[in-house]
Parts: C-alpha cells; sequence; structure tokens
C-alpha cells in the first residue's frame, strides 16, 4: 500500500519548467511596469491637501445634501438613476439580437465571429468618446447620458447573453417538438423560461454598474452628478463634493441590496 | 404579495382523484407595470425623445466616420502612453489584490468568528467599491499630482474592493474540515489558513485577478480624462482637437491590447479553474 502511494507520488506531473517560466516572465512583468510609480510628482503640501480633502468629504454639506429642488443632491440622483435605468434597458434590448447572431451554437460560425468582433470594439471603446457622439445627436443633458449607457451595456451584457445562449438546454425544445409543438410554443414554453430570469439578471447587474459610472458622463456634459461633482472638486468645495458622494454611496448601497434581492428570486425561481 | 393573490383569485382545478390544486396568477403583469411606470418617470426627467434619435442618429456616426482612415503617423506618440496603460492596470491590479486578502480573511464568517470585525470589514469594502474609480483618480492626483501614480492608486483602490468581495465569498464555501484539523494539531490560525484554505481558493483568486486585471486595463483609458496617465490624456486632447482619425488610430491599438490581454487572459483562466 504504501510502495504503490510513494510510486504515485513519484510519478507526480512535474511541470517546473513551465512553472518556472510563468514565474519569470511575471515577475519580469511587474518589474517593468513598476516604472509607473513615479513620485516626482507628488505636491509638497500633499498632507495640508489631504487634511482638507478629508475634512470635506467627511463633513458633508447638509443644506445641500437635502435639497429637494432640482439643483440639489436627491434630485441629480434620481436624474441618475433614469439616466442608468434607461439606459440598461435600451442596452439590454439592443443587445438580445447581437446575442442570437454572436452565440455559436445558434449562428454559422463566420457571422458569430463577426458578432463577437463587433462587441468587443464597442465594449473597448472609452465612454466619453461615445458621450462627446451622442451630444452631438441630443445636446448636452441627459438625453445624450442614457443613449451613452446604451451603446456602453452592450457589450457587457450581449457578452454575458451569449454565455446564456450557449448554455441552452437544448432536450426541452426536442421534447417540445416530439410532443408536437409549433415553433411559437416551442419559444414561448421551451426557450423562454430558460432564458429570461438569466437576462433579467444579467439586465439588473449591469443597472448596478451603470450608476457607479455615470460619473464620466457628467463631466463631459450628458446629465447626472458627475457635472456638479467634478465642479466642486475643481473649486475645491470639498463638503458640496461630500454631499454628493454621500448621497451616491446610500443611493447605490440601496440598489445593490434590492438588486441582490431580486437576482437571488431570480436564480432560485 | 399575499394582496395581490387576493385580488387575483389563483386558478382552481380539480383533479380525477377529487383533490384540487391552486395555480397562482401570473405575476408577470405586476412586475411589468413597475418596470413601464420607472421607464415612463425616467422618459419624463431624462428628456428621451424618439423622435430626436431617429431624425439626427446620423450624427452620431460622423465622428467614428471621421476616424476613417486612422492616421498612423501618431503611433510612435502612442506607445509609451498605451503601455503606461498596461502598466498602470498591472501594479494597480497586483497591489490591490495582495492588499485585499488579509482583510478578506477578515470578512469570511468561517474565519474570522467575531461578528462585529466581520461587518465592519465588509462595510469598508461596500464602501470603497461604490466610490468610481474615476472620483478616486481625481483625489489620487491632488494628492500625487498629475501622471500615472495617480491612475495606479486609483486602480489599486478599485481592485481592493473588487477583489476582497469576490474572495471573501469564495473563503466562505471553502470545505473548513482542514482547517479545523490543523487547528486541533496546534497550528496557529495563519498557518492553518495558509495551508488549509489557500489551496482551495488560489484558482479562483487568480482567476478573478486576471479577469480584474482584464477590466482594468479599459477602465485605465478612461483616468487619463482627469489627467491620471494613460493613453486616456492623449485620447481627450486629440479629441478636443477635433482630430478624429488619431482618435481612431488610438482606438485600434487600444482593441488590439486589449484583445491580445483578453485571449491570454482566458487560457489562462480556463487552466485555473
Amino acid at each position: 500500500m504504501n510502495k504503490r502511494i510513494e510510486e504515485a507520488y513519484a510519478k507526480r506531473p512535474k511541470n517546473w519548467v513551465y512553472n518556472t517560466v510563468l514565474a519569470v516572465i511575471t515577475i519580469g512583468l511587474i518589474i517593468w511596469s513598476a516604472g509607473v510609480v513615479e513620485t516626482s510628482g507628488s505636491t509638497a503640501g500633499g498632507g495640508q491637501i489631504a487634511r482638507n480633502v478629508l475634512k470635506g468629504l467627511f463633513t458633508p454639506d447638509l443644506k445641500f445634501l437635502f435639497d429637494f429642488s432640482t439643483s440639489g443632491v436627491p434630485y441629480l440622483m434620481l436624474e441618475t438613476l433614469c439616466i442608468a435605468f434607461l439606459g440598461t434597458i435600451v442596452g439590454a434590448i439592443i443587445s438580445v439580437p447581437l446575442a442570437f447572431i454572436s452565440a455559436s451554437t445558434l449562428a454559422p460560425k463566420p457571422i458569430a465571429f463577426i458578432g463577437r468582433m463587433l462587441i468587443m470594439a464597442i465594449r473597448t471603446v472609452p465612454n466619453f468618446i461615445y458621450a462627446l457622439a451622442f451630444i452631438r445627436v441630443s445636446g448636452p443633458g441627459p438625453f445624450a447620458g442614457l443613449l451613452t449607457m446604451g451603446v456602453c451595456s452592450v457589450g457587457m451584457v450581449s457578452k454575458m447573453y451569449i454565455e446564456a445562449i450557449e448554455d441552452l438546454d437544448v432536450h426541452v425544445v426536442e421534447s417540445l417538438d416530439a410532443a408536437g409543438c409549433n415553433s411559437w410554443q416551442k419559444i414561448r414554453y421551451g426557450i423562454l423560461p430558460q432564458l429570461m430570469p438569466n437576462f433579467a439578471s444579467t439586465a439588473i447587474y449591469r443597472f448596478d454598474i451603470n450608476l457607479r459610472d455615470a460619473t464620466i458622463l457628467g463631466m463631459v456634459g450628458a446629465g447626472g452628478f458627475g457635472a456638479p461633482l467634478i465642479f466642486a472638486m475643481n473649486g475645491y468645495r470639498w463638503n458640496e463634493a461630500g454631499a454628493i458622494l454621500a448621497g451616491l454611496i446610500v443611493l447605490i448601497l440601496i440598489i445593490e441590496f434590492i438588486s441582490t434581492k431580486i437576482r437571488v428570486k431570480l436564480t432560485r425561481g | 404579495m399575499k394582496l395581490y393573490d387576493k385580488i387575483f383569485r389563483p386558478t382552481v382545478y380539480t383533479l380525477p382523484n377529487g383533490k384540487s390544486v391552486e395555480k397562482k396568477a401570473s405575476r408577470a403583469p405586476f412586475y411589468a407595470l413597475i418596470v413601464l411606470i420607472m421607464c415612463a418617470v425616467s422618459v419624463k426627467i431624462t428628456g428621451f425623445d424618439m423622435k430626436i434619435l431617429v431624425t439626427r442618429i446620423g450624427q452620431f456616426f460622423v465622428i467614428f466616420q471621421r476616424m476613417i482612415p486612422p492616421k498612423k503617423e501618431i503611433m510612435s506618440a502612442v506607445w509609451e502612453p498605451l503601455f503606461d496603460t498596461v502598466k498602470m492596470s498591472l501594479i494597480g491590479s497586483l497591489v490591490g489584490s495582495l492588499l485585499s486578502v488579509p482583510f478578506a480573511m477578515l470578512a469570511s464568517t468561517n474565519v474570522c468568528k467575531n461578528r462585529v470585525v466581520v461587518s465592519i470589514v465588509r462595510l469598508m469594502f461596500s464602501i470603497v467599491r461604490t466610490l468610481p474609480t474615476i472620483v478616486t483618480a481625481l483625489i489620487a492626483t491632488l494628492f500625487f499630482g498629475l501622471g500615472t501614480l495617480a491612475g495606479t492608486i486609483a486602480i489599486a483602490v478599485f481592485s481592493f474592493a473588487y477583489i476582497g468581495k469576490l474572495t471573501y465569498e469564495e473563503i466562505e464555501t471553502v470545505d473548513m474540515g482542514s482547517f479545523e484539523a490543523m487547528e486541533a494539531m496546534g497550528s496557529t490560525k495563519t498557518r492553518a489558513f495558509i495551508t488549509a484554505i489557500i489551496p482551495q481558493v488560489l484558482p479562483f483568486f487568480l482567476s478573478n485577478c486576471l479577469f480584474n486585471f482584464e477590466g482594468n486595463v479599459r477602465y485605465a483609458a478612461i483616468l487619463g480624462y482627469v489627467g491620471a496617465g494613460g493613453i486616456g490624456i492623449l485620447l481627450n486632447e486629440r479629441m478636443s482637437l477635433k482630430d478624429y482619425s488619431s482618435v481612431g488610430m488610438m482606438l485600434i491599438s487600444l482593441l488590439i491590447t486589449v484583445f491580445i490581454i483578453e485571449s491570454i487572459s482566458r487560457y489562462f483562466r480556463k487552466k485555473l479553474v
């Protein structure tokens, strides 16, 4: 018995060459990258600035935080929420046909490949470029923001839709076929129940991310809390920035709590 | 939901053996109504207008059309910021992921028995995660000046929270048997963690780190917008000069870089899990 274990142990796969090469490459990459850590740019008054920033962030401007007119934090948050919500819906709708043509189990190989490349290209373009392009369409404002959100969501959402479509259990459809169902019935009872929870869950997850990414949109003038935030920060009005960030943190925590609940319910049925 | 069932009565089927079963009324119309109301409110607040969208959508493609043909001469100026972007995300992801491990340990209920510590660390992870990366980058530029260091720190902060959350969730699902055995044999908690839990968590942890790195390369391209280094600075500058053909070239180079990194990372992630 002992001998067999020892023999098996002696025969264990020895890929130390492979491991060493990997380790050397990884360490090499890290050393190569270390150049970005340059401290020359640090400002001499860093400590003083830090104190001011932290003081401002932890003593938010309460008047601004609870100002329920259209210029206060609650309205900014509502606007951001609406941009993210509608943007997610637009993105989720565009993603559906895109995902179906890129699923390698359904579409022919070349078309699926082109679809995947298209999705990757959409994902890679930084979102402020989309925002600037959409500002040409609708002028600055939340409308441009929601269109940008829509296009930005397409990348990730359709990628996850593709996975859901490829994981589809075709046996269900086959048995429906055997039972004499027509195409519409096959889609309604065989495919939709499998895809819907997954699609909804992905969209809700993306909604969470969109709320966070809304900052950059405001910076280029596409609505939401980004513009007031960046003005406050550039003007060193840290308690105003603190108020916006406090509002954002509370909003995101609430939305995350709700969306996790819904997603757990969706996956467990 | 009980109220809903009272208003819309479940249909009752009587089986051949005399028993009756209830089929609850579909909740779909109810959820659809909520989504529709939210859509209506959002349309009103954001000023969504289908007419403008249909008539002016052509304008959206103007910028993208002007990117063709991409200006190849700009490449000599692109290499450095492009590599900076990759370097920033590599170091940032590395530092963030490594820093998150001890905190992830404290945030998992099966390793750390102290409820108070667990909830404090988890709350910290949640709050750090809500901070938009671009805001962290902006604050970091005030501390460390404009440049790649600020971007690296912003990425590290984001990775810290992201990897931390995934790791503590992973630690909570491991088999605790070997950990308890190690403790019973008299080893310290840290020692037991290293020998019993790390081998179980490591493949997932590395896979998550690679995935995070992949995503961070995309993020790092945006951070330049606030002056935190990388290709974003150049992109933003060329965008405001309306030099779209250069922007096109940069986007193509970024696309190729991301494609290469994604392929490598996907290969290793498949091997790991």
